[in-house]
């Protein structure tokens, strides 16, 4: 049985509970073994398995946020270097800086093993670090400007030797700060939504983490969106929404349920095509399996999306974008030409 | 849909009902707090006589102001949000986009108009501030996907007005999309070479800067406009300290190389129609 993570989060805790009763009541049957024991351990294990089944098959979505954001969550850089080889990184955006919240190279994806093929490709993706120094350094995933100019320099460089683009989404956000405004935050984000909308060769999204905002969006455009089963992605954090619209950090429950910000939820509506299936209880409690798993959605996007000519593709892409929307249109009752004075 | 009720043409209000300031004979500058004329200040275009504050403009207003003879064709007036995720903070989203509606005779923070300006037939989509703060959703996003379309079908140069608060949270992922489309339409306008001119007015935040905004071959500023992506209040949280003066501001943008030019309202018109001769050669006739 696997363990339950050594950072649990504040609804693992019954698990944690019983997981702990159960090793001291074994501890005692290795003691003095009894029929009587392991009746009652036998029992308080099933007891374990519903539980855990109940508690990681309905989670709420405030509470896949937290799976999202679990430190010990598969990022980027865990992602490429488990089912790519020989990652090549490269660095800065050839006007200003390089961006450590964000990384991007060449590898060997090694398709192959999920039936497809070994190929060269590019990966950009955003990047949280571990531990304090790391997360400091990594920015907490949150870019400058910087990063998605370099993420862009590398798309370029992808479309010209016509290799296809692997975006992995994992960002609370475009860095807020002041350096990043003077140095065009908008216009970095605006650029590579409006020339990924034009790269002439296949892009295959994942939302790994957290998406959030015009941050995540910023290198996620493409031929085929896929989102990890306890990913999030939407407009804003469910903290943010709170502040702003409830006037209080209080709701973010609330929020996270009004946003819709699931991958289940993003399905229906068109933003996102696949759902990557995880791990019980995220893909920290079985990393292994949550890489081969994406490993293997990454494969069948990239082999749907082989062959098709550019200008397809292109077409495709921009439909895709634009179906995106729901609205309704209202009859007019006249024509409504309006003139002046 | 269920929030929405067409009770008559409501495009056709009136210049008085569209100014976003109070009623009443006097109002109060919101920058240099002088009492000025309300009649003098619509004369005005709504910009402060003693200082040069520009108050919010419908984009109707914009709309005459900026075609030739004030002659154009209004589009996408009739798209309305269908609350798509139930969304409800502390008023349900129908509410907010009712009363919305109610205050602005709009159905949603965007619409579209086709005229000439110096003679070239022109493309014009103007965003509303006084709607829900302007904010992008589905029906704006769709708007304005539809200004940028008739604009590279019909092979004329676009003008996009902006002001908005950035995405529209009630909407979700939606509205982010919002962003995506836009700009993917932004390249069928590019590929056949016609031009797109940003008119940014205050203020321009959020998603609505990391689109459009920032994607036009000239960028005018009113002056100025508050235009960024984050806001100056998460900024002062994040960087612990107070913000320069004029911070975010059309003159700092412009500074900073993402502005071309700050030009007032009264010579907006007839800055686009010299750029557009410029880019286009001037209109025959
Ligand atoms: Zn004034």
């Amino acid at each position: 049985m696997a363990k339950t993570q050594n950072q649990p989060l504040e609804f693992e805790r019954p698990l944690l509970e019983l997981e702990a009763k159960l090793e001291e009541m074994r501890a005692l049957r290795g003691d003095e073994p009894s029929a009587d024991l392991n009746e009652a351990i036998g029992k308080l294990e099933s007891r374990f398995h519903e539980l855990r089944q109940s508690i990681y098959k309905n989670l709420t979505r405030w509470q896949r946020v937290q799976i999202a954001r679990h430190p010990m969550r598969p990022y980027s850089l865990d992602h490429i270097s488990a089912w790519t080889d020989g990652f090549q990184e490269l660095h800065g955006d050839r006007l200003f800086g390089d961006d450590p919240a964000m990384v991007a190279g060449l590898t060997t994806f090694k398709g192959g093993r999920y039936g497809y093929k070994d190929r060269t490709v590019a990966i950009v993706g955003q990047q949280k670090g571990r531990d304090t120094k790391m997360r400091k350094y990594r920015r907490f995933g949150m870019s400058n400007p910087e990063g998605y100019r370099k993420a862009l320099r590398v798309m370029r460089m992808a479309a010209k030797f016509g290799k296809p683009v692997i975006c992995l989404l994992d960002t609370p956000g475009a860095f807020p700060g002041l350096e990043a405004e003077e140095r065009g935050q908008a216009e970095a984000i605006a650029r590579n939504l409006f020339e990924m909308a034009r790269l002439p060769v296949p892009i295959v999204v994942v939302v790994i983490g957290e998406g959030a905002s015009g941050g995540a969006l910023g290198i996620g455009v493409g031929d085929r969106i896929l989102m990890m089963e306890n990913a999030w992605y939407s407009v804003i954090s469910p903290e943010s929404c709170s502040s702003i619209l409830w006037r209080s950090w209080d709701y973010k429950e609330e929020a996270a349920r009004g946003l819709k910000l699931t991958a289940p939820d993003l399905q229906p509506l068109g933003i996102i095509d696949d759902i990557i299936a995880e791990p019980l209880g995220g893909a920290h409690h079985d990393p292994e399996s949550a890489f081969s798993a994406t490993g293997k959605a990454v494969a069948k996007a990239l082999a749907e999306l082989d062959g098709i000519a550019p200008d397809v593709l292109l077409e495709q892409r921009l439909q895709k974008f634009d179906a995106m929307g729901v609205f309704e249109s209202v009859d007019t009752p006249e024509e409504d030409v309006v003139s002046g004075s | 849909m269920a929030w929405f009720r067409r009770t008559k043409a409501g495009i056709n209000t009136e210049l008085n009902d569209q100014i976003d300031v109070p009623k009443g004979h006097w109002i109060k500058c919101k920058e240099c707090a002088s009492t000025v004329n309300r009649r003098e200040l619509q004369r005005n275009l709504l910009v402060c006589s003693e200082c040069g504050y520009h108050f919010p403009m419908s984009g109707m207003e914009y709309y005459r102001l900026l075609f030739d003879d004030a002659e154009f064709e209004v589009f996408d007036t009739n798209l309305v949000s269908q609350d798509p995720l139930e969304f409800t903070d502390r008023k349900p989203y129908p509410k907010r986009l009712a009363e919305a509606h109610r205050k602005t005779g709009l159905t949603d923070a965007a619409t579209g108009a086709m005229g000439k300006i110096g003679g070239h037939p022109t493309s014009i989509t103007a965003m509303d501030f006084k709607f829900i703060g302007g904010s992008m959703g589905s029906v704006v996003g769709e708007v304005i996907s539809r200004a940028i379309k008739r604009a590279y079908t019909q092979e004329t140069p676009l003008v996009i007005i902006t002001q908005s608060g950035g995405a529209r949270m009630m909407e979700g992922a939606l509205s982010l999309m919002q962003l995506a489309k836009t700009s993917a339409h932004l390249t069928r306008l590019h590929d056949k070479g016609l031009p797109l001119i940003v008119v940014l007015a205050n203020p321009t935040t959020g998603g609505v800067t990391a689109s459009y905004a920032m994607l036009g071959d000239i960028h005018l500023a009113e002056p100025g406009a508050l235009i960024g992506f984050a806001g100056p209040r998460v900024i002062r949280e994040t960087m612990g300290q107070d913000l320069p003066e004029g911070f975010q501001r059309s003159e700092f943008l412009k500074e900073k190389g993402f502005v071309d030019q700050i030009v007032s309202r009264a010579e907006m018109k007839s800055r686009i129609s010299q750029l557009l001769d410029l880019l286009l050669e001037p209109a025959a006739g």
